[in-house]
């Protein structure tokens, strides 16, 4: 079946599910989908997409469904709008030269994060092997305190800012610019207003609508509980832990000129070790509640980039700790190239992974909160 | 799915006597066989429907009545004592019994806190998205959504449950329930009842609950009430509904409540599956446009009903058009403001053209047309309500929201009757013992929900109120049944 073929009866199945929702409605208090679908009758693939990206996945509309396969109506709101979400994806990637290619990254999401990184960690260690004498690699930096530069004997500067800034640069040139064309399709009339935007980070802080109006998500099966919603908070918290921690090593080392390694009791490493720890429990957590989950509510391609996203957050913060404990070592030379290597990797597919469905659900909340309040000043 | 203690092979190594049988899957059993636990007894639960389909009707449930005297968080205003009980009589002229229908209204109060301590989430009406509704509560997802919780708050308390495991006779011997036959099907996905196993087990539990609903998916027992009627009709719940155990009961001399022929019908999408369909076959614009058989000429006032009750007159009136067939025609005007339904509507751009959709002959369909657009006239002067629009010199009339059908393209929804529930059940006396025709009671059985439901309910219908009888008779039941073992 050709993609467009793909795309096609993924549109077909979730208009004819959203369909028989809105004519029903009982799941109306799990979340804002449900009335949100009711206002689109006309289901145009623009409102599809803003739908699915809407949809938190919490999968409770599948168990409370008597609807839901083997009906004969096999309503599976969770599963159509997980498939919606991968389309949507690939559809709205920037630059689409290589969508084609890059839909594989999509559909194989483990592959392709298995892959990437065995390459980036592969790349990291036989540039460092190539450039570094091996007395300086392998030797116990035990004697070197922090503030030495005893990490750019291994790899310069110059090198690191290659490896990290430039891939992220153009991850965020790439979902920047997919970002802004789904914004142009859904935004309402109107300009964004701060309340607005305040209430759609409200949601997304408290991840509102994965609390399945009150008592939690069907995070295994028809059991419900606020574990998943938990360890998804973690999870950004320890992300902007992390990344608080690459801006405060970027501002000592610019302006106040420090080098790195920094002490233990500095800003980077301690943001750094709560964000890798923080990051570290969440993708665990969620790992295991991927493993034991029921998968009916969920597609499968959809489940391979989770994981796959999930295995390559672990990595990055996993080698991250492991570096920071061990960087006294004559390991460290090894786990700095390996560490940079999952940085690589990460970045590298950021815009290919599962990080994309942060920008569009926070876009399709804040559509949300503008429609909300015009219809309040009415 | 698969689900924590979801015990497939039914048959196999029932108890031969449970201190509580409980017999069905719905509301009334859940409650039952909870309040029988705690009551101290063991519990068996046999459940006709394969696991997927557990819950019967209730799986298609959204709201229960209740009674409150001040303003919840689950509903508004209040809704006393005299209120309920003035409501429930007018519903149904007058005939609910009155001692228990004084249980219900008493105990109804107190069901939301009793399902919610188990488990159940209810949806607040700060959600902001709910019907405005004083004298209900909505179950957050609905009644599948409540079904998930009560199963599982039954399996934590070691109820024993067995799916795709139906009774098919029982025996009533010197006013004991002497046994209870049961057999089970190979748990498969099928929703038909007939390809049950021939796996026969006698059991003789020393208590008994009947829970089993009524027996609206019976078509044999349809057809002998109804006629050939019977075949024109959809069955908006659950295939399981057939009736056994409510036949053996009657046939071993149990005293019969409600009305043998009635039969709760409300108006469904024609082209809707022949079971289960559920609340999303309903068909309710009728207000904007005209119902016409399938002879094309309309048949009722389709601006006249105006309360809750008019889904069920179009039941009714449905149930009596030939072939059981007709259908709401709307012009393009009515097809914008209808509401979301689970089939579009058939469209075409002339009258002619969905005369031939609708197999109607287009002649009678055009006069039927024309004579209408030419008697609506416009609300009286300073009157801006299109409610307004009605009427003049037609047969049957039209009283309001008589708006001409000139716009193209024409749509029509296909409709027929779709039964809800039947009105015919067993007598049960106010501890839910179940009573014989020949005065007396079944020491140890007990009944409740739909299959008692008559005996509050013998015609008419208040919405809320089957769930509401479920939960409260239910619990009733479930208590008096493990005081009747445990003493
Ligand atoms: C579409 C629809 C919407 C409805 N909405 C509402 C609503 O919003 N509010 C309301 O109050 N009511 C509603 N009702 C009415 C509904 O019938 C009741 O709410 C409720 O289901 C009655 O509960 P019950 O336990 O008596 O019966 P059911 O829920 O029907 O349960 C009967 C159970 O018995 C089982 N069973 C049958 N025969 C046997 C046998 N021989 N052996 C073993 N098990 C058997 C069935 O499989 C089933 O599990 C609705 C009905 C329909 C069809
Ligand atoms: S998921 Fe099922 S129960 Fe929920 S609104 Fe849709 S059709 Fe209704
Ligand atoms: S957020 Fe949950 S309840 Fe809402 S549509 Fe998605 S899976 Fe269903």
């Amino acid at each position: 079946m050709s993609s467009d073929e793909c795309l096609h009866d993924t549109r077909a199945e979730a208009r004819r599910v959203l369909g028989i929702c809105n004519a029903c409605g009982y799941c109306n208090g799990f979340c804002d989908l449900f009335e949100a679908s009711k206002r689109r009758p006309a289901a145009t693939a623009v409102d599809l997409e803003h739908l699915a990206h809407l949809c938190h996945g919490c999968r409770n509309c599948l168990y409370a469904c008597q609807y839901a396969p083997p009906h004969a109506f096999g309503v599976n709101v969770p599963k159509t709008l997980a498939r919606m979400r991968q389309r949507s994806y690939v559809e709205r990637l920037w630059p689409g030269t290589w969508s084609g290619w890059l839909a594989a990254a999509f559909r194989h999401g483990v592959l392709t994060a298995s892959l990437v990184s065995v390459g980036a960690i592969g790349l990291l260690l036989w540039l460092v092997w190539m450039s570094v004498p091996s007395e300086v690699l392998f030797s116990a930096h035990s004697g070197v305190q922090s503030g030495t530069g005893a990490f750019y004997r291994i790899l310069p500067w110059w090198g690191m800012v290659l490896i990290g800034f430039l891939p992220l640069g153009w991850a965020m040139l790439s979902i920047g610019l997919s970002l802004r064309r789904y914004w142009r399709a859904i935004a309402p009339p109107g300009s964004v207003s701060w309340r607005a935007l305040g209430s759609a980070l409200h949601d997304v802080v408290v991840m509102r609508n994965l609390r399945g109006g009150g008592p939690g998500c069907n995070d295994l099966d028809d059991r419900a509980s606020h574990l998943r919603r938990r360890l998804h908070q973690t999870l950004l918290v320890g992300l902007l832990l992390s990344f608080a921690a690459t801006l405060a090593a970027t501002f000592q080392h610019h302006v106040l000129g420090w080098q790195a390694p920094y002490p233990l009791l500095s800003a980077p490493v301690l943001l750094g070790t709560c964000g890798g720890l923080a990051m570290t429990c969440a993708v665990v957590g969620l790992a295991r509640l991927k493993r034991r989950e029921d998968r009916s509510p969920t597609d499968a391609e959809a489940r391979s980039l989770d994981l796959a996203f999930l295995g390559l957050l672990f990595l990055v913060a996993v080698t991250g700790l492991v570096l920071l404990a061990l960087r006294a070592t004559p390991a460290m030379g090894v786990l700095l190239a390996v560490h940079l290597g999952t940085v690589l990797a990460f970045f590298l597919l950021l815009p290919y992974s599962k990080f994309v469905h942060a920008g569009y659900r926070l876009l399709s909340l804040l559509a949300e909160a503008l429609e909300r309040a015009g219809r309040q000043q009415v | 799915m698969g689900a924590p203690g979801a015990t497939a092979a039914a048959g196999h190594d029932l108890p031969e006597q449970p201190d509580v049988l409980v017999v069905g899957g719905g509301t009334a059993a859940l409650c039952a066989a909870i309040a029988a636990r705690r009551g101290g007894a063991g519990v068996l639960l046999l459940e006709q429907a394969p696991r997927w389909l557990r819950g019967g009707n209730t799986r298609h449930s959204r709201n229960l009545r209740i009674r409150h005297e001040v303003p919840t968080p689950l509903s508004p205003g209040c809704y006393d004592r005299d209120e309920f009980c003035a409501d429930l009589q007018r519903a149904t002229g007058g005939s609910a019994d009155a001692a228990l229908a004084r249980l219900l209204v008493e105990h109804s109060a107190r069901s939301t806190d009793w399902l919610a301590a188990a488990g159940v989430q209810f949806q607040p009406v700060a959600s902001g998205v709910l019907p405005r509704s004083r004298k209900t509560a909505f179950l957050l997802g609905g009644g599948t959504a409540m079904l998930n919780r009560l199963y599982a708050a039954a399996e934590a308390l070691g109820v024993d449950i067995r799916y795709s495991c139906g009774v098919t006779d029982l025996k009533l011997e010197r006013g004991r329930l002497a046994w209870v036959d049961c057999a089970s099907a190979s748990a498969s996905t099928s929703t038909s009842t007939s390809t049950r196993a021939s796996e026969r087990t006698r059991l003789r539990p020393r208590a008994v609950v009947v829970c089993c609903g009524g027996a609206q998916a019976n078509r044999a027992w349809l057809r002998s009430r109804w006629g050939d009627a019977a075949d024109g009709f959809i069955n908006r719940g659950t295939p399981h509904a057939t009736g056994e155990v409510l036949h053996c009961l009657l046939r071993d001399g149990v005293r019969a409540a409600g009305d043998p022929d009635g039969a709760y019908l409300v108006a469904v999408d024609a082209r809707s599956p022949a079971d289960d369909g559920g609340i999303v076959t309903r068909v309710r614009c009728m207000p904007a446009g005209i119902v016409v058989d399938g002879t094309g000429r309309r048949i009722h006032d389709e601006g006249g009903d105006t309360a809750s009750t008019r889904y069920a007159l179009w039941g009714r009136r449905l149930a009596d058009c030939p072939g059981q067939i007709a259908h709401v025609i709307l012009d393009g005007q009515g097809l914008r403001g209808a509401p979301p339904s689970l089939y579009p509507p058939l469209l075409a751009d002339d009258v002619d053209a969905l005369a031939a959709a609708l197999s109607i002959p287009r002649a009678a369909l055009e006069k039927t047309l024309a004579e209408y657009n030419a008697a609506v006239r416009p609300p009286a002067a300073g009157d801006e309500d299109v409610a307004g629009w009605h009427t003049e010199g037609l047969t049957p009339p039209k009283s309001r929201h008589a708006l001409p059908l000139t716009e193209p393209p024409f749509g029509a929804y296909p409709m027929r009757p779709g039964i809800t529930f039947t009105y015919h059940g067993v007598a049960v006396d106010a501890d839910t013992r179940v009573r014989l025709e020949d005065g007396g009671v079944v020491e140890n059985l007990f009944a409740a929900g739909m299959i008692m439901a008559p005996n509050l309910m013998p015609r008419g219908y208040l919405s809320g109120l089957a769930m509401s009888i479920g939960v409260v008779f239910g619990r009733l039941a479930g208590e008096e049944a493990a005081r009747h073992v445990v003493g």
